[in-house]
């Protein structure tokens, strides 16, 4: 699975992080970082939870390796 | 489908409608929902909007950019008489389309980000502790409200803003003053002493800069021909203001009276703390303190399940409702803090208690954060704690969308 965020879009509610830290961060400003664009297999369902929840449809995610 | 559109003006549902419990939606739309997800309803002027019940319907149309909160529109539906006050037309970030929603959101996000909230969290706790110190040394009985479930927020809210707690009585009036009006007037007069206040504090933070909080770090950027002008920082301060306290406190007294009235839902989270967050998503769900997840107005013909919502078309999300549609939530009108709980951090976040959308609210990480403290101080430090007046006889507030309570005597 490959995950990508705009942070255009990001209104900084932080649903994502609270779905899974392993995965997503904010910085100073709030707005949604990526840690790692290939989340382990056992993040997958979480990562699935917080494209869900994005309020502003920032999280994009897909299968396979990269993002397209 | 639900309400044909020959239906006579009058015949149709009268929104709003006052609950009959504090925690469950009116016997009214719990009807409407059941007979589908959208609904034409009539509001208090006579005019017709739609009633959304259903959740994947509501968080299509919150997220779709062609339903716009813009409320200085001709076209935006005012839902109760108080919303037509002028003050209200521009109200900050929540009452603006992009790009300015944008602009203005973006400034405040340092400010409610998760990391941020999380640095607060042991001042609250304290205060939270010294609350229920004092409310144990004064003895029962007690009002909730003024003792506790107000105090916290309020206190929380003028630290992050920079305004003097000292003013607290003034603001806290004020700011039911404006929300509990029954009239466009009354609104009116409580909104200008409230915007009067601010702009005096803001001149005072203009003279002083370096100050702490919000207003003071927003005061330095303020230029009027750019993104932030002094106009928009005092929209910005009341908007903060009046929504940083009022839901939050009205959603710590439901929530107490709603885990009173459920002691076995109590015992299971007291046995299990670690229950706590999951369980607070639970009460946000069924609580659904605003009753209201948004209001827009459609600026294009927008279809949705085989029915059109009209360019021009006012739209109101229930936040009651949507939150309790079978196809999400299991058993949806009861109360189970273990509903959430899994493996899963999310899982049950899908209420719409907060919203939808790039409107879905900035104090959530804030409101949450207090909520948990709140909770779990009060039913530590107090474990009698108890309701001092039969359910049925609460003064719970009527004729709006916001819920609540006038006072909560509790005793232990
Ligand atoms: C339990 C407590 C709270 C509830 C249930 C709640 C509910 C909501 C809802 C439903 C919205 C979306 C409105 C819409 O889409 O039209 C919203 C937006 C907003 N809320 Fe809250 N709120 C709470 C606490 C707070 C707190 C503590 C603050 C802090 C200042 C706050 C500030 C805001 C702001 C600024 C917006 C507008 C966001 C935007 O338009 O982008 N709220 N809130
Ligand atoms: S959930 Fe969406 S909007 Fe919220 S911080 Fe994450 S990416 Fe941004």
């Amino acid at each position: 699975m490959w995950v990508s965020a705009d942070r255009e879009r990001c209104i900084s509610g932080g649903r994502c992080m609270a779905a899974t830290s392993e995965v997503f961060d904010q910085d100073e400003d709030g707005i949604v970082v990526v840690l790692t664009s290939n989340p382990a297999p056992e993040q997958e369902d979480r990562v699935r939870k917080a494209a869900y929840l994005c309020p502003s449809r920032a999280i994009r995610i897909g299968d396979g390796p990269a993002g397209g | 489908m639900n309400a044909p559109p020959t239906t006579a003006n009058e015949e149709l549902f009268a929104y709003p409608q006052d609950r009959a419990c504090p925690w469950q939606p009116s016997p009214g739309y719990q009807d409407l929902g059941r007979r589908g997800p959208l609904h034409r309803v009539r509001l208090w002027d006579g005019r017709t909007i739609w009633m959304v019940t259903g959740h994947t319907q509501a968080r299509r149309l919150l997220a779709d950019p062609r339903m716009s909160a813009d409320r200085s529109r001709d076209d935006f539906p005012a839902v109760l008489p108080r919303l037509d006050a002028p003050i209200f037309k521009p109200i900050a970030i929540i009452g603006f389309d992009p790009p300015v929603h944008d602009v203005h959101r973006r400034l405040l996000a340092p400010d409610f980000s998760l990391k941020h909230v999380r640095a607060v969290r042991p001042q609250v706790e304290e205060l939270a502790r010294r609350l229920a110190a004092d409310m144990l040394r004064a003895g029962p009985p007690v009002d909730l409200v003024q003792a506790y479930a107000l105090p916290i927020p309020s206190m929380v809210i003028s630290e992050l803003l920079g305004v003097p707690y000292e003013d607290h009585e003034f603001f806290e009036a004020k700011t039911v003053g404006l929300l509990q009006a029954k009239s466009a007037e009354d609104a009116e007069r409580a909104g200008r002493e409230l915007w009067d206040y601010l702009d005096g504090l803001i001149t005072r933070k203009e003279r002083e800069p370096g100050g702490s909080g919000v207003l003071s770090r927003l005061a330095g950027q303020v230029t009027e021909d750019g993104d932030l002008t002094r106009e928009d920082l005092l929209r910005i301060a009341l908007a903060l203001l009046i929504g940083g306290h009022d839901t939050t406190s009205q959603m710590i007294a439901l929530g107490v009276v709603t885990l009173l009235e459920h002691p076995d839902q109590l015992a299971a989270l007291r046995a299990d703390p670690g229950a706590l967050p999951a369980a607070i998503d639970e009460l946000l769900r069924l609580v659904s303190i605003t009753d209201v997840s948004g209001v827009r107005v459609a600026t294009e013909d927008i279809e949705i399940d085989g029915e059109v919502i009209r360019a021009g078309e006012g739209v109101l999300v229930s936040s009651s409702m949507t939150n309790r549609d079978p196809a999400v939530f299991p058993r949806p009108y009861e109360f189970d803090v273990h509903r959430t709980v899994g493996d899963n951090a999310a899982s049950g976040r899908q209420h719409l208690t907060f919203g939808f959308g790039i409107h879905q609210c900035l104090g959530q990480n804030l409101a949450r954060m207090e909520l948990e403290v709140a909770f779990s101080v009060l039913f530590e430090e107090i474990p009698g704690l108890r309701l001092g007046t039969p359910l049925e006889a609460l003064p719970t507030r009527s004729g709006g969308t916001m819920q609540g309570v006038h006072t909560l005597p509790v005793e232990w």
